[in-house]
């Protein structure tokens, strides 16, 4: 199945990636060859057969609604770009 | 006297003299890292090498072992793969956006190798996200297959397969998503294992497919891996897929007969596009297995093509899941003087990301977005479970499955980068393990025009004592495991 440009540029939108114009046809190339490949299931009758999400049947665990883990922030907003109180910084969001 | 053997010793064979009181582990250690030092310019197989580090945990293991508290990996030198947390150690992923990211905390499977006294030499270099089969898809570069620097070593646990090949540490871990366990060993001449799904926990590891991946031991031989694997498997209750079921001990039945076991040979494994000189070594194998016993049945696996497509729609979009949190705002890389949020989002990402990873997570985007959901990742998930239902029914005939791990021996570098339909195709033997969340393994089976290759046995969900046994015995009686690329 072919994908063009402008729909290669919506979904790296969507994936919040920035493709340059001088690549964006060769990128559809690729990933129209690649959805070519996984075009091959449609030709499949998979009718009456359940979607499998685990190779075992299994089904979320569980557990008691009560805290478990220690506070780390701190530890965890040390490898943080940037941060001030406690929390992480980022470009203004709204003016 | 073990300065001249000490790199041909196995895990066990080291654990042995440790225990003796021949060799201690700050020695061991030693040897190693100045192996490190001499020859891995030549392979690239360490991404982090971590002497210090190494040499402290080395000392305190040999205290350890004087204490009379060892295990059998007290004062093993071992590696672990770059997407294994390490507390306070850089953990990249083989990826330029985690290229400043020390770990804050450490994974299950590294924790569980600290708690029996291992040293860890350092962490391996990887396909970028554990995305590809060559390990060309590094931000550190190539990794090089010791038995001939012109080949790739396979992928995505390719600098832990080179690093035991090479023998710049005893033992490594690996982990395995469509094959990255199974394809580096074999190219690499060692033995590898990927447990059942949920045997190992996944806990700090850098996610990639999480219905797929599983950690798993990589090293010379099968009993090696047995006692690294008594080590990582068991429950984690911080990781939810993580099975609470007993954990064997998976040496005690290393040595088991395989008088009447039955071994299943899928058709499919045996069709076009197999190389014809590893069809031979693989044939012989079994030919070998028979020798010791077991029975052969040919068994089918109709829908083993179909994995490909399968895997390479549900790989993508759980991946494209995952890497969202590589957002710039928490860890990892930021971009320089971001104009606003989307800006931050978008530059962060592009320019943390290589090009294997963005061509994955776009296909992952694309497969879940609005209206192609059912069309894809719906329609991949039923195609899973028939290729699961394959194999169980083959599992009604025979107690293991054999045949190739690739459709050739390890391939030049740069052969395949240009062509990634050509280098998923690759992966026909292995995807489908994974989709099915059964164990495989890989034990080397001889070698093709100086490169080697693997045997690859599959068994039940949860049978990774039938595989480590049937690999045993067959390391018993054959050499081709023994073989380095120092005395090929």
């Amino acid at each position: 199945m072919a994908i063009d440009a402008s729909e290669i540029q919506k979904v790296a939108h969507l994936a919040r990636l920035s493709i340059d114009d001088s690549q964006v046809e060769a990128t559809a190339g690729t990933i129209s060859n690649i959805l070519d490949l996984v075009g091959q299931m449609q030709s499949v009758n998979t009718d009456n057969v359940e979607p499998m999400a685990h190779p075992l049947d299994a089904t979320q665990r569980l557990r008691e609604d009560v805290v478990t883990e220690p506070n780390n922030r701190e530890k965890l907003q040390s490898v943080a770009p940037a941060v001030e109180d406690g929390l992480f910084l980022v470009p203004k969001v709204i003016e | 006297m073990y300065e001249k053997t000490l790199s041909e010793l196995s895990l066990s064979e080291q654990s042995q003299a440790l225990e003796s009181g021949e060799l201690s582990s700050v020695e061991l250690t030693q040897t190693y890292l100045e192996r490190i030092k001499q020859l891995d310019s030549d392979y690239n197989s360490y991404i982090t090498v971590t002497e210090e580090l190494a040499l402290t945990q080395a000392k305190e293991a040999d205290e350890r072992r004087a204490a009379g508290d060892a295990t059998a990996l007290t004062g093993i030198p071992v590696a672990h793969k770059d997407l294994f947390c390490t507390e306070g150690v850089k953990t990249t992923c083989g990826s330029n956006i985690l290229d400043n990211f020390v770990a804050p905390y450490e994974s299950t499977v590294t924790r569980k190798f600290k708690e029996a006294s291992a040293v860890m030499l350092g962490k391996t270099n990887m396909d970028e996200f554990a995305m590809g089969s060559s390990n060309e898809n590094s931000h550190y570069g190539a990794v090089k297959n010791p038995w001939d620097t012109k080949a790739i070593p396979g992928g995505s646990s390719g600098g832990s397969a080179a690093a035991v090949a090479a023998r710049l540490a005893a033992g490594a871990t690996g982990t395995d998503t469509g094959g990255s366990i199974r394809q580096p060993a074999s190219h690499c001449g060692i033995t590898g294992l990927k447990p059942t799904y949920g045997r190992v926990s996944r806990y700090g590891m850098i996610a990639y497919a999480s219905s797929l991946d599983q950690a798993g031991p990589m090293a010379q031989t099968a009993e090696d891996c047995a006692l690294m694997l008594n080590t990582m498997a068991g429950f984690d209750h911080r990781d939810s897929t993580c099975m609470d079921r007993e954990v064997p001990d998976y040496t005690a039945t290393l040595n088991d007969s395989l008088e009447g076991m039955t071994i299943g040979l899928p058709k499919e494994y045996f069709s076009t596009g197999l190389d014809a000189a590893v069809e031979q070594r693989i044939r012989d194998a079994v030919a070998e297995y028979e020798k010791l016993g077991a029975r052969v049945k040919e068994v089918s696996l109709p829908n083993l093509e179909l994995s490909i497509p399968s895997y390479y729609v549900i790989a993508p979009a759980e991946a494209s899941t995952n890497l969202s949190r590589f957002d710039g705002a928490r860890f990892g890389h930021r971009c320089d003087n971001p104009a606003d949020l989307m800006d931050m989002y978008k530059r962060s990402r592009s320019e943390g990301f290589g090009e294997e990873v963005k061509r994955r997570i776009l296909v992952g985007t694309y497969a879940l977005s609005a209206g192609y959901y059912d069309a894809y990742y719906r329609k991949a998930q039923q195609i899973r479970r028939m290729i699961r239902d394959d194999f169980m029914n083959a599992f009604e005939q025979c107690d293991i499955i054999m045949g190739p791990n690739a459709p050739t021996p390890a391939f030049n570098i740069g052969e395949k980068s240009d062509d990634p339909v050509a280098m998923y195709l690759s992966d026909i033997y292995t995807l489908s393990v994974n989709l099915a969340g059964l164990p495989g393994m890989s034990v080397p089976a001889g070698i093709v025009e100086g490169r080697p290759v693997g045997l690859q046995m599959i068994g039940r969900h949860f049978d990774e004592s039938r595989l480590l046994n049937a690999a045993h015995r067959f390391q018993q009686a054959t050499d081709f495991h023994k073989a380095s690329p120092f005395k090929a």
